[in-house]
């Protein structure tokens, strides 16, 4: 009963986890999110089931242009929905965000239908045994391309150019700037990485779930609870942060019963904050005056 | 020429007069999810109406027989939208009988304005108990349709019978549905002296169910009972999959309403879900006259799987049918004497049953745990259990 858990924990865990990390990507550069994530992530299933299932496509080019259209949408979200309002300094992006998620979900329901669809990949539907559990290919590999996606992005960071333009940009956007580093450039590829992000989760998560246009309401918030649980500033914090959640998640409705499961993960969202006011792995901002 | 107006519209009333249809009115979701269903509803009913129109309507006391004729409002699923369509059927249009409720929360909320102003109500699909146990003294709210605490008590008796299981668990989806039926299951398992295995709830909009299904797993289950729409159902049978863990399950009629199959993958045919009609296999005299009408009426029907979701087609026609008998037995369209009326009714050979005596003063459902069926899904069609593989 532990072990199924665990793998579940895990598996929801680390699609949580790349979620948060999408947060985490416009957070650091711009100090600002898109809240509506989950539209992010809704998207990405619905682009795929409509290519790979209406269309008739391969899997492979119905995920790849699927995930160029989130990274489209991000660059809107950014462009429409952020940089008009911080540009003034005003936090309205709050707003226009979840304002602009719910476009999208309701677009969605228009144009794709009411109805709940399914997604079969038959290549992730087979099984294994593994230390005597049942586990689906499929519950293996979405932690595996949930941290290879965190280890990439860590990468990118580190050793290409625009990737350390975003860290200069993440350190001090003035002096960027003054150096030369095209600002709004930056924070417009964290917007697009972020969707891309929020995408893959939602291609990864179809195939156990139904595609449909409310798919990823609740678990855009779930992933923002990660996010600020995980102290928003560290990439490594948010991920862990995700699994540590979706453990949580499982074990306990596994062990105390489904009844407690929201009750004991939100209690425990707001002690470790109350606790540790940065999140488990973030670090204090230092407001200059 | 005032008076001659006058006298041009005295001659166009007297025969209009005469022949003024019957009005029934239908209260339902005609857009959004359950929009397929709403429409089995309306086919069901347009069928039955056609029919006795066919035979010069409905014969109220002396009067020459009276044509039925149908209205039909949206309620979008959504209860203040369904009241506000009720109250203009009942008292702008003078619907004699209103029909509706495909959710039962819609149904629940036009229950007090039916018994309030004494007009009856007909509830061809909603399942909730307390549709027609309303606690009123002057009930004038009917089912032909299944109840969820006598569905309960057949869930129960299926899986025993069926599967020799001794300790059920449930999986429950967690809203009002899903607690009416835990209540329901409950009393069904006490009466019997038995207990379940365990109870467990999830979330319509949960990827995951297996922590869940491990617990149920873990106390013994030997049979499941699964209450939920088709998606959360979907959810339940996925999660087996990935556990390697396919006890037998017993279903309410959730999986029936959508692509069941398509959602919940090869494993959707181990479902074994409560229904009240199937078109397939050997047809009655009046299954076949059903099957036929629909089939010259309505051009997408080609054979039993297109009439879908049957229940909604089935309990539609007989409640109608019945309705007629009611409407013909008062004499009058006044809604006292019709709800009077659906208690003189003696026989009717229905599409779902033989009625005998369908309705008393203290029985207001017509139908009860010896009139359902077992289906389950084989590819995209609702086939009774075992008909195919």
């Amino acid at each position: 009963m532990i072990g199924s858990a665990l793998v579940s924990g895990l598996g929801l865990g680390s699609m949580y986890g790349l979620l948060a990390l999408g947060f985490y990507v416009t957070y650091a550069v711009s100090s600002t999110v898109n809240f509506a994530q989950g539209s992010s992530m809704m998207l990405g299933a619905v682009f795929t089931y409509t290519f790979a299932v209406r269309l008739g496509w391969p899997f492979a080019p119905a995920a790849v242009l699927a995930l160029l259209l989130c990274a489209l949408y991000g660059l809107l979200v950014e462009v429409l929905a952020v940089r008009p309002f911080a540009r003034r300094g005003s936090n309205a992006w709050l707003m226009a965000t979840v304002a602009l998620g719910i476009i999208a979900d309701n677009s969605v329901l228009f144009t794709f239908g009411k109805e709940p669809r399914g997604l079969a990949l038959p290549w992730a539907a087979g099984a294994t045994e593994v230390l005597g559990l049942h586990v689906s290919l499929l519950q293996l590999a979405i932690p595996a391309v949930g941290l290879a996606l965190a280890a990439a992005l860590h990468e990118f960071s580190r050793r290409t150019r625009l990737g350390k333009a975003m860290l200069a940009v993440v350190q001090n956007a003035d002096a960027a700037r003054l150096m030369g580093i095209n600002v709004p450039l930056a924070i417009m590829a964290a917007y697009a990485v972020s969707a891309v992000f929020a995408g893959v989760a939602g291609i990864m998560i179809a195939p156990l779930f139904n595609v449909h246009s409310d798919m990823g309401t609740v678990f855009g918030l779930k992933a923002f609870a990660v996010a600020i649980l995980g102290g928003i500033t560290s990439a490594w914090g948010v991920m862990l942060a995700g699994l540590l959640f979706g453990l949580v998640e499982s074990l306990t409705t596994a062990l105390l019963g489904s009844a407690y499961t929201q009750i004991v993960t939100f209690t425990l969202v707001i002690v470790a904050l109350a606790l540790m006011p940065n999140g488990l792995f973030g670090r204090a901002e230092l407001k200059k005056v | 020429m005032k008076r001659l107006l006058l006298i041009l519209a005295a001659a166009a009333a007297l025969p209009a007069a005469a022949q003024e249809p019957v009005k029934i009115g239908l209260v339902t979701a005609l857009s959004g999810q359950s929009a397929r269903a709403g429409e089995a509803l309306t086919r069901g009913l347009q069928v039955a109406i056609d029919e006795i129109n066919a035979k010069g309507g409905v014969r109220i006391g002396n009067q020459q027989g009276r044509k039925l004729e149908l209205l039909r409002r949206d309620d979008e699923s959504i209860p203040a939208k369904g009241v506000i369509a009720a109250r203009e059927l009942y008292f702008k249009e003078k619907v004699a009988v209103l029909f509706g409720g495909l959710d039962s929360p819609v149904a629940l909320a036009i229950v007090p304005i039916a018994n309030e102003n004494k007009l009856p109500f007909m509830d061809p699909w909603a399942a909730g108990t307390p549709i027609t146990k309303n606690g009123a003294k002057d009930n004038y709210v009917f089912r032909v349709s299944a109840v969820d605490e006598i569905v309960d008590k057949a869930m129960l008796q299926y899986s025993q019978k069926t599967f020799n299981a001794k300790n059920c668990g449930m999986i429950l989806v967690n809203n009002p549905w899903g607690e009416s039926n835990e209540k329901g299951l409950r009393a069904a398992l006490a009466e019997k002296g038995v207990k379940a295995a365990g109870i467990e709830k999830f979330e319509a909009n949960d990827i995951d169910v297996v922590p869940q299904l491990s617990r149920l797993k873990a106390a013994g289950a030997d049979c499941l009972f699964l209450v939920g729409n088709v998606g959360p159902s979907s959810q339940v049978v996925k999660s087996l999959d990935r556990m390697g863990w396919m006890p037998p399950i017993v279903s309410h009629w959730g999986p029936a309403g959508g692509r069941f199959t398509e959602l919940a993958g090869p494993s959707a045919k181990h479902v074994h879900f409560v229904q009240t009609y199937s078109f397939f296999g050997n047809q009655s005299a009046v299954g076949a006259k059903v099957l036929k009408a629909l089939m010259a009426k309505y051009p997408d029907i080609k054979g039993p799987g297109d009439v879908t979701p049957a229940v909604g087609v089935a309990n539609a026609y007989d409640a109608m049918m019945l309705t007629a008998m009611a409407i013909e037995k008062a004499g009058s369209t006044d809604g006292k004497a019709i709800r009077d009326g659906y208690y003189k009714i003696d026989r009717y050979d229905g599409l779902i049953k033989a009625y005998t005596k369908p309705f008393s003063a203290e029985q207001h459902d017509a139908l009860n745990e010896h009139d359902y069926v077992w289906a389950q899904f084989i590819d995209n069609q609702i086939v009774p259990v075992g008909m195919k593989q």
